[in-house]
């Protein structure tokens, strides 16, 4: 889903991972409200943002099979490209076992490595009880820093209970504090668009150069 | 153009019969593959190098020197002979020995591999595989080409006068292809040195494959060894046929879905639309295989992989005859007629000898200016007594 507003003006892309396995899911929801709270902090800011959200369920055949040929295709391989090219993350998963759940992770274990590095990510999850909250420092966090991706200081949680909590209800200050961090972030740095695809360009690094990195003949 | 066979060397159960040859059957059963392919006319027959079960490709210049005692004129070669674990000395003095048995009628694949515990089995680290290649490789391609070698580097002890023996037949090096599915700097390093490249085109989209070609094309000019079109490509793919379609994909399924590396993923319908594996009837596999121009130019060498996954025989040796009767001959003809003027042949020893000024070893004399005679080391000749004396 791809909330174009002018294809023309140079935009932060914000891409939504979606960990949520069913229709509807409250993953999905906080990750609706987290992506809206970001667009309105970019736009606070004079940006502009564009939203693409990724429902990991549709991948989950292309995913298992993935891990055993090495290979993606199709759309499943288009938004890994589209993970590439973002400008910011905001990866959402529902809690399972104390942690992401294993189809997340498989998404996040077919990503490239080194593409992620830097990236500003905002994590969320959903549980069945805020008891699990912790989730998110113990389990996501670290797997972003791993990553190399740079993930805001706020972080949300979203239990069952606070779907019931209402305007003004703490989570919905937390969204939008969590929102406004990715926005500063998202200004802060320069637009992935036309960033350099990868060493297929032009700029292969001469045999020399390598060799010379390698081998130091005597004298 | 080239067209021929290459066996990993697994051995893997049949899942249909659950029978597992024994290592002894499977590596005769390479040999009896070798044998028909060049019965009917294929042109290279190429054997992997693997130092872990269930494979028993370990030592292929020996599996190589067998089957060319017992062929008359398949070129033999590897995928892919191991550059950052075996010792470049070893693969300079093994294959140029070789080089030597069969007249020449050899070259060699180099590839790094991708199982980890190979690489400290052997003394070396994975994550340094590429620059393992890179040593490695200078390293072998100096020895071949400079009759006393001064070397010292990261991998392997320095050399101070070392000679390789035996000297290249004919004064010219085996030509080398380098293997790589997914790393530019392979593709890269096959330019630089104006040697040949290959991609697996087995387990990843066309469009992976004609990327990595593009690229070693683009440096093969670049460093002017020739025109983009006139870098020595090769390719692989894997069929499996049958007279009727139908009867390809029955006959084949329980293979490919029990295959250990696919298989429990992709359906065959899947696999076979996105990679370019084809399980079908010898038409199909010729307008298939004709296609693969189209992304990556023309092409010196297409192999084909048809012995692995539990495959018994007897049915590889059917499709050996199938690719040999209906398949090779019209791919043949095919890709001459749309192949673009000035598009040289994979270079063989012929070729090589010929661009070299003609043959010297066969000619069975030692030109003078070659001829080592004395040991440098011991200032004796090998008939000479040489035992060790007292110094006064």
């Amino acid at each position: 889903m791809t909330q174009d507003q002018n294809p023309q003006t140079p935009r932060h892309r914000i891409v939504v991972l979606n960990g949520g396995m069913r229709v509807p899911s409250t993953t999905r929801m906080l990750a609706d409200r987290l992506a809206d709270a970001t667009v309105a902090a970019v736009a606070e800011q004079g940006g502009e943002a564009s939203v693409q959200v990724i429902d990991l369920r549709t991948h989950a055949h292309a995913l298992a099979d993935t891990m055993l040929t090495g290979f993606s295709s199709g759309e499943l391989a288009e938004d890994l490209a589209a993970v590439a090219g973002a400008d910011g993350l905001i990866a959402v998963s529902p809690t399972f076992s104390a942690s992401y759940s294993g189809m997340f992770k498989t998404f996040v274990d077919v990503i490239e490595p080194g593409t992620l590095n830097g990236k500003p990510v905002l994590v969320g999850a959903t549980g069945g009880s805020e008891r699990h909250s912790l989730m998110l420092d113990h389990a996501l966090r670290p797997l972003f820093s791993y990553l190399g991706a740079d993930p805001v200081r706020t972080g949300v949680f979203a239990a069952t209970a606070d779907f019931g909590s209402g305007e003004g209800g703490a989570i919905t200050e937390r969204i939008a504090r969590a929102g406004s961090e990715l926005a500063s972030r998202l200004a802060g740095r320069p637009s992935q668009a036309r960033r350099p695809a990868d060493a297929f360009g032009e700029q292969s690094v001469p045999v020399e150069e390598m060799l010379a990195r390698v081998t130091r003949p005597a004298g | 153009m080239q067209f021929g066979l290459f066996s990993v060397g697994d051995v893997t159960t049949d899942p249909t019969t659950g029978v597992t040859p024994t290592e002894y059957r499977r590596i005769k059963a390479q040999v009896e593959i070798a044998k028909l392919a060049d019965q009917v006319g294929l042109d290279v027959f190429a054997v992997g190098q693997h130092h872990n079960p269930p494979f028993v490709a370990s030592s292929p210049t020996t599996t190589m020197a067998w089957i060319a005692a017992h062929t008359e004129n398949i070129l033999l070669s590897t995928a892919t002979t191991l550059i950052t674990t075996t010792d470049p000395v070893r693969i300079a003095e093994d294959y140029a020995t070789l080089q030597h048995l069969v007249d020449g009628r050899m070259d060699l694949m180099l590839g790094r591999g991708n199982t980890g515990p190979v690489y400290p089995w052997f003394g070396k680290d994975i994550r340094r595989g590429i620059e393992l290649s890179i040593e490695n490789y200078n390293l072998l391609h100096r020895l071949w080409r400079e009759d006393v070698v001064d070397w010292e580097g990261q991998f392997r002890t320095p050399l101070t006068g070392f000679t390789s023996t035996p000297r290249p037949l004919d004064g010219v090096a085996p030509f080398v292809w380098h293997g790589s599915i997914r790393s530019p700097e392979i593709a890269e390093q096959a330019a630089y040195y104006g040697d040949g490249f290959f991609h697996n085109h087995i387990f990843w989209p066309p469009s992976h494959t004609a990327r990595m070609v593009d690229l070693y094309r683009r440096r093969y000019e670049h460093y002017g060894h020739g025109s983009y079109d006139q870098a020595i490509v090769g390719i692989g793919g894997q069929v499996y046929m049958a007279k009727n379609s139908q009867d390809a994909v029955d006959e084949f399924r329980p293979y490919f879905d029990n295959a250990p590396v696919y298989g429990g993923g992709p359906s065959l319908e899947d696999f076979t639309r996105e990679t370019p594996l084809t399980v079908g009837s010898p038409e199909l596999v010729i307008e298939r295989t004709l296609g693969f121009r189209d992304y990556v130019g023309d092409y010196q060498r297409q192999m084909f992989l048809i012995d692995h996954a539990g495959l018994p025989l007897d049915k590889v040796l059917k499709q050996v005859e199938l690719l040999g009767a209906a398949v090779v001959p019209v791919l043949r003809e095919e890709f001459a007629k749309l192949r673009k003027p000035g598009v040289p042949d994979a270079p063989t020893h012929a070729s090589l000898v010929e661009a070299n000024g003609g043959p010297t070893d066969t000619a069975g004399i030692v030109p003078t200016d070659r001829a080592v005679q004395v040991d440098r080391w011991t200032g004796t000749r090998a008939e000479d007594a040489n035992v060790l004396t007292e110094v006064e």
